[in-house]
Order: C-alpha cells, then sequence, then structure tokens
C-alpha cells in the first residue's frame, strides 16, 4: 500500500493548561484509504491524542465533525483528502466560544433553533390514523428537513457572528421555514409574529455564505426569502 | 474529586430513537426526568438508517400484523420470543402513526397515505411474496424520525444532558438500580444521578469490529455498565452482517435500494441470489444475502481487481426514482465509493451492522436476570430499550426496518412500564455508600496508570481479534482460538494509558472509557458464540452445517434456547425461548428458505 505525508496546522487550546491557543504543525501518513479528512484526523489523533473533536456517524448525516478546512467551514467525514491544499489548516468553527481545540460550545446556536418552536403545531384532534398529505404537500419540505445542525451555516454567516444572542440564523430559519411550510402545521401566525423583528428575520442580508457552506447542499437563503414572501402576503 | 448528586424520578442514558421515544412518555406524564447522552441527541447513530420502518398499514397493498410477526419469527431462525414479537408486530400501526402525528415527514402515497416500499424477509400471507411494509421518508428515514422525536421532546421539556457519559450503574444491597454515575465530558466532573428508575437506550457496539456500518459512538456503553454490575448479556453470538457496506469505506447502502429494484450481481454479471433464494431473491434475510454474498467472494466471483467485493446495480432503475427514493444513497455512493450509482453499480461488501442480543427484557423493556432458583426476575428499578435491549424481537437474525420499529415499541413500552412502575413506588431508595466507588476508581486508575496500552492499539487488537475469528462464517478451530485472544486483548484493554490528562473535553479519556465496554462487548460475543455448537441465522459454524438431520445446521432440540454471558468467571447459562404468544397461536417451528 502506497503511503504518502501530509501536513497540518492545527488550532490547539485547551483551558486547563494553555494560557492561549495556537496553532500546531504536524503531518501524519495517510495511504489510498484515507479518503476523507476524518480519516486523516483519525490518523493525527493516533499519533497525538490530546486533539479534540467531536465525530460520530463519518458519513454526513450526524453533523458533529463540522470544523473550518482551509478557510471555509465543512464536515470533516465529507472533504476529500485529495482536495485539500497543504498545509491544511484546521480551525474551529468561527463565532461561537471555543472550549478545547476544535470543540465549540454550541449553546447560543441551539438556542436558536429552539426559539422557532421546531416542532409541529396542531391543535386539532388526533385522527386514528396518519393525517393525509399529498407527494405534492410533502415535496414542499424537501430541501428543509434534511438539515443536520451541523452548525457550518450559522456560523459561516457575518450577521449571525455580530448578533448571535438576537438573530437567528440560517439553520434556525430553516426550520422556521420547514414547519410554515408543512401543510399539518397550523402556527403560520404566530411563527411569523415571531420572526416579524428587526433582528430575529430581517439580519439576513442574503450574503449567502449560508448556501456556499452547507455540507448538505440546503439553501437556507430561499427559505428565509420565502418567509419574507409569506410576511409581504400577510399585508397585501 | 467533587461528586455531586442529581435527584431525578427518572433517568435515560442514550438520545437516539430509543431514548428519545421513552422521554417523550415520561416528560409527558410530568415526571421529573433526566436524559444523559454522549452527542447531542439528533447525533446519535438512530440517523443513520436509512430504508425504513416496518408496520402493516397495508397503505399500497393488503397487510396483517400476522404475516409481520410470522416473518420476524421466521426471519430470527426462531430464537426471537412469540409473546415479545407479537407484541411489537401489533403496536407497530400505531408507533408509527404516532411519528406522524409528531411531524415527521414520511414519503406520501397518491391518495396522501404514508408510502411504503419492499424489504428483505418482509412478505404477505406467511411467506408468499414480498410486501410494501417499510414506511420511509426517502432514504433517511432514521434521521427524519430522530429529529421528529427530539422535536417532540423540545415541546414537552425534556431536559438533557448533553455531551454526558454514563460510567457505571448503581445498584443498592438488594441488587435494585438506584441510578448512574456520570462524567460531564466539558468539565471532566462526575456526578451521581440518583433516580427511582434507569432506563438504558445506548444502542449498539458494532465498533467491535474491524469493518462496520457504525458510527464511532457505538462503543456498547450500556452493555458494558450492565455487564460490571452483575447483569447477563444475552445472545452475544448474534451480531448481523448487512450485506451492503461499501467497499473499504464500511458505510451503509440500505436494504431499500433493493426494495426499490436494485440487484447484486458477481463479477459474471450474474444476479446470483436467484441461485440462493428462488422466491425473495435479493430481497431475503440479511443473513441469507450476507452469506451467499461471502460465499460468491470466496469462490472467486468477487468483483475488482482483488476479486473481495460484489455490485450492486441500480443502473435500469429510472433516474427520477433514484432522485426520488434513495437521494442519500446517490451522495453516499458519490462520496464513498466515486460512483454515481444512476450510471454504474456500488462496489458493496457484508459489514458488521447489528448487535440481536443484549441487556435482557421482557416485551414491558423491564431488565430481567436469573433469580438463582431456575427462574429469572425483573431487575428493580430498571429498564432497557432499543438495540442495547434483548426483548427478544430479532432473535438470530433481524429484519431490516425492525429495528427502528423495535426503538419505538420497546422505547414508549419502557416508558410507559417507568411511568407505572413509579405510581406504585412513590420514594427514592437510598444512594448506597459505594455509589460513585466504580466510576471514580475507573477515571483514578486511567489518570495516574503509566507504561499502559494506548487506546489506539487496543481498540485495534478488539476489532481484528473480532474481525477474524467471528465474522459472517465462523469455524470452530477459529472460534477457540478467538477465545483465547480475546482473553489476552483484554489484558490490554484493562491497562489503559492515557497521555491527556486534561479535565476539559478529554477525548482520550472519554476512548479509553469506551474501550472498558467495547472488551466486555467482545468477550460476550465470543464467548457465546464458541459455546453455540449450532448454525442458526447470523450464527452459522462449520462443523453445524446442512444435514437432513439439522437443516441449514439448526439443532432446535439442543439449542432452541437463549444464551446468558456473565461476567463473572465468563461463565454461560441458558433459557428458553419463549414460543407461545399472547394471543394468537404459536408459529410452529420449520425450516427456514426463501
Amino acid at each position: 500500500m502506497t503511503t504518502r505525508t501530509m501536513q497540518f496546522s492545527i488550532y490547539r487550546y485547551d483551558p486547563d493548561k494553555d494560557e492561549r491557543p495556537r496553532m500546531q504543525d504536524i503531518s501524519v501518513e495517510v495511504d489510498e484509504n484515507d479518503r476523507k479528512l476524518l480519516d486523516a484526523l483519525t490518523r493525527l489523533k493516533a499519533k497525538d491524542e490530546t486533539i479534540a473533536y467531536r465525530r460520530s456517524c463519518r458519513e454526513g448525516v450526524c453533523g458533529s465533525d463540522a470544523m473550518n478546512i482551509n478557510g471555509r467551514n465543512g464536515l470533516a467525514c465529507l472533504i476529500d483528502l485529495n482536495s485539500l491544499k497543504q498545509p491544511v489548516v484546521i480551525r474551529p468553527l468561527p463565532g461561537l466560544p471555543i472550549i478545547r481545540d476544535l470543540i465549540v460550545d454550541m449553546t447560543q446556536f441551539f438556542k436558536q433553533y429552539h426559539s422557532i418552536k421546531p416542532y409541529l403545531i396542531n391543535n386539532d384532534p388526533l385522527p386514528e390514523r396518519e393525517r393525509l398529505q399529498s407527494p405534492e404537500e410533502r415535496e414542499e419540505l424537501d430541501g428543509l428537513y434534511e438539515c443536520i445542525l451541523c452548525a457550518c451555516c450559522s456560523t459561516s454567516c457575518p450577521s449571525f457572528w455580530w448578533n448571535p444572542d438576537k438573530f437567528v440564523g440560517p439553520a434556525g430559519l430553516l426550520a422556521a421555514y420547514r414547519f410554515l411550510a408543512d401543510t399539518r402545521d397550523q402556527a403560520t401566525r404566530e411563527r411569523l409574529d415571531d420572526l416579524e423583528d428587526p433582528y430575529r428575520l430581517f439580519r439576513c442580508h442574503t450574503i449567502m455564505s449560508c448556501v456556499d457552506a452547507c455540507p448538505k447542499g440546503l439553501n437556507p437563503t430561499l427559505a428565509i426569502g420565502k418567509i419574507k414572501e409569506m410576511m409581504l402576503q400577510r399585508y397585501v | 474529586m467533587n461528586i455531586s448528586v442529581l435527584k431525578f424520578d427518572a433517568v435515560i442514558v442514550g438520545a437516539g430513537g430509543a431514548g428519545l421515544r421513552s422521554a417523550i412518555q415520561l416528560s409527558e406524564a410530568g415526571l421529573k426526568t433526566a436524559v444523559l447522552s454522549k452527542v447531542f441527541p439528533t447525533r446519535s447513530h438512530t440517523v443513520a438508517a436509512q430504508g425504513g420502518v416496518a408496520a402493516a398499514l397495508g397503505n399500497s397493498e393488503e397487510d396483517n400484523w400476522r404475516w409481520h410477526m410470522y416473518d420476524t419469527v421466521k426471519g430470527s431462525d426462531w430464537l426471537g420470543d412469540q409473546n415479545a414479537i407479537e407484541y411489537m408486530c401489533k403496536k407497530a400501526v400505531e408507533a408509527v402513526v404516532d411519528l406522524e402525528h409528531y411531524g415527521m415527514p414520511f414519503d406520501r402515497t397518491d391518495n396522501g397515505r404514508i408510502y411504503q416500499r419492499p424489504f428483505g424477509g418482509h412478505m404477505s400471507n406467511f411467506g408468499e411474496k414480498p410486501v410494501r411494509r417499510s414506511c420511509a421518508a426517502a432514504d433517511r428515514t432514521g434521521h427524519a424520525m430522530l429529529h421528529a422525536m427530539y422535536q417532540r421532546n423540545v415541546k414537552a421539556n425534556t431536559q438533557f444532558f448533553v455531551e454526558w457519559m454514563a460510567l457505571d450503574l448503581i445498584r443498592d444491597s438488594e441488587g435494585a438500580v438506584v441510578g448512574v454515575s456520570a462524567l460531564e465530558m466539558e468539565t471532566g466532573n462526575i456526578a451521581v444521578f440518583h433516580a427511582r428508575a434507569v432506563i438504558f437506550a445506548t444502542g449498539g457496539a458494532g465498533r467491535i469490529f474491524a469493518s462496520s456500518t457504525n458510527a464511532f459512538i457505538n462503543t456498547g456503553d450500556g452493555l458494558g455498565m450492565a455487564a460490571r454490575a452483575g447483569i447477563p448479556l444475552e445472545d452475544m453470538e448474534f451480531w448481523q452482517f448487512h450485506p451492503t457496506g461499501v467497499a473499504g469505506a464500511g458505510v451503509l447502502i440500505t436494504e431499500g435500494v433493493r426494495g426499490e429494484g436494485g440487484i447484486l450481481r458477481n463479477s459474471d454479471g450474474e444476479r446470483f441470489m436467484e441461485r440462493y433464494a428462488p422466491t425473495a431473491k435479493d430481497l431475503a434475510s440479511r443473513d441469507v444475502v450476507s452469506r451467499a454474498t461471502a460465499t460468491e467472494i470466496k469462490e472467486g466471483r468477487g468483483c475488482g481487481p482483488n476479486k473481495d467485493y460484489v455490485l450492486l446495480d441500480i443502473t435500469h432503475l429510472p433516474p427520477a426514482t433514484i432522485m426520488k427514493r434513495l437521494p442519500g444513497i446517490r451522495e453516499i455512493s458519490i462520496q464513498f465509493a466515486s460512483v454515481d450509482p444512476i450510471k454504474a453499480p456500488i462496489p458493496v461488501v457484508p459489514t458488521c451492522h447489528y448487535q440481536m442480543g443484549g441487556i435482557p427484557t421482557n416485551y414491558t423493556s423491564r431488565v430481567v436476570a436469573p433469580n438463582g432458583n431456575g427462574d429469572e426476575e425483573v431487575v428493580s428499578g430498571f429498564y432497557a430499550a432499543g438495540e442495547c435491549a434483548c426483548a427478544s424481537v430479532h432473535g438470530a437474525n433481524r429484519l431490516g426496518t425492525n429495528s427502528l420499529l423495535d426503538l419505538l415499541v420497546f422505547g414508549k413500552s419502557a416508558g410507559d412500564s417507568a411511568v407505572a412502575d413509579l405510581k406504585a413506588e412513590k420514594a427514592h431508595r437510598p444512594l448506597p455508600a459505594d455509589a460513585e466507588d466504580m466510576a471514580r476508581s475507573r477515571i483514578a486508575a486511567l489518570d495516574g496508570r503509566k507504561d499502559g496500552t494506548s487506546v489506539y492499539e487496543a481498540r485495534q487488537a478488539i476489532a481484528r481479534a473480532m474481525q477474524d475469528h467471528a465474522g459472517v462464517f465462523r469455524f470452530a478451530d477459529l472460534l477457540r482460538q478467538g477465545v483465547a485472544r480475546i482473553l489476552e486483548v483484554e489484558q490490554m484493554a484493562r491497562n489503559l494509558e492515557i497521555k491527556d490528562k486534561s479535565k476539559v473535553w478529554n477525548t482520550a479519556r472519554i476512548e479509553a472509557l469506551e474501550t472498558e465496554n467495547l472488551i466486555e462487548v467482545a468477550k460476550a460475543t465470543m464467548i457465546s458464540a464458541e459455546a453455540r455448537k449450532e448454525s442458526r441465522g447470523a450464527h452459522v459454524r462449520d462443523d453445524a452445517p446442512d444435514t437432513p438431520e439439522f437443516p441449514n445446521g439448526r439443532n432446535d432440540k439442543d439449542w432452541l434456547k437463549h444464551t446468558l454471558w456473565f461476567r463473572e468467571g465468563n461463565r454461560i447459562e441458558y433459557k428458553p425461548v419463549c414460543m407461545t404468544p399472547l394471543t394468537v397461536e404459536t408459529v410452529a417451528l420449520q425450516t427456514r428458505s426463501y
């Protein structure tokens, strides 16, 4: 098996022992079975077990291993090693407090997600069987429900960096529209009222970094536009 | 070390499908409930389930829970408990409808009902022909389900302890479970959760094998904790190898691909399943398809330069069907096999996927253990559901889509059982004086040890041993050697050294603690497998071949019984299979063929 050496520069900070963060230059041997950045990280960790990062499914559905790779947010398990310019610079997701190394504190991100009431609201008596929904109505949820809450989008959004406590951010707004678009949800008015605010929705300036960052190919900007459209509709 | 005690009515360990489903029951009943999870709930491995959840809704053609029950018993190679299987199949419709009511975005039929697709081993009219029973949200059913259940818990105000790893079960002098100790990853602090009910929903342990579809977090933590607390593990010799993991990468390709019309081919381009399962063909049960694939490869009909995989072909399906029904699979193939399945077939191999065994429970999800008088009884205060539990509905081989059903039905029943038991018993039993001792000493040993084995090395040794000695086909001599080898590896796993001593988010420490759980699962598996001298379901040995006396090598006279492995002394006991359903007639023993 042929191997090659890859160079990395990794953000390191352990509040238990470091006074300030630093970049660690480290190299590692990879072979042809190492396809993704996460494979290389696994090898790096075998070499230096103090490198801390989150990971789980290693196939891009759990959203654990989001990080900033050569200046762009992405999932380590989906980034092809061959596509990376060396040294590969790996930093934590920007804009969130850093706990240790590549691990950020996602409290603010989830707080915004929770703030949009991310659950179906329908107060009708429950039918014995499933509620009906046509394939066309269900199709409205495509491109919305697939979000994995990795935070690549929100942490690439300048508006979220400036106002993470007030602006819902692209991930939360995508979720908000997922419920607005669901024919089974009855809380349209309350949801729109909640978002009609100079910050919660309207801090989005359609910079579209979120679209660029989403590892699942989703389009939060489009969803935000549709929410704005729904708001306008209320006044015509 | 400062240890705080947190008091709850109930503690759930694990926030995957089973944990979240039971949390809904407890939170909505108004009980003070804590849910502990190593990862944010939507990162749990349920998220990776693809093809669907079984329920005889009959939305596209006639179906019946009795047929589903028959298929499940047959799929289990008659090792499943028929009372639990009846319970699960009967409750399936309600379980799926609940999810729809929570908002899960199921695909729909033209008349607006939940979309259903065929799946391996699910047949109509007691094994006649494949039936559409798998309720699906594209090929992202687990993701859609897990998010819908997390969302429902947000609505119900469930209290989560995210990125907390449970360390050990706490039992009092009478053996009742009174809580768990746990580690907060961010701070390194240990806390004791004192509870009247403890529900384990810790998922599987597929990481004991080198080649696995499982997430990194699937390290059998609940099984390790139960084993250390003296609870036996049931039927651990039975591991499912999924026929279609991406060759090399291990990532899962759902059986739903074959449900939508996908075909397995060997190097001759032959649809080889026609030879092994003339009726169900590519939709035979997973153990059957995995063995057929392994046989093709072994006999030199594998594909690729090393002839070490077969091909899953959907190039004959309309691209629109692939884009609509299997979009995630297309993504995975492109990402992990560099193949667009619209244009070329996907290279696949049998890959470790699911643990049929686990913590023994009854069909109300209460944990049961032998009482020493030849009978078993409930372990007071202890419940388990989902992959970590063994009810047993999957027996020797699980049918696809029955895992999501299992976690829904038994997650709910764990919650309901705890709610009922807590109504009857109001007070917390006192914590024993040594409640946190085991957790404390494990952490102290890791922090203090020098010249030990690295976690990486120990994990490699476990995974290699399991892969070499307990794979798709099993051999008597390899199993015997495997037992000796895994006991050697145990010495490594008991002697772990970590270089990282930080309190904050110490992943080396977490992985070491996980390794101490993995080794328990690995031992249970190897020792139980060596002991079972027959072939049944996923456990097929060379010294138990297909003979007229024992078709498929199955020996019901001596081996129609569940294995119980005890950590202490690696002792094995057996208990009978429940052949009596709750209300219907027994599905009588037959030779299994598809």
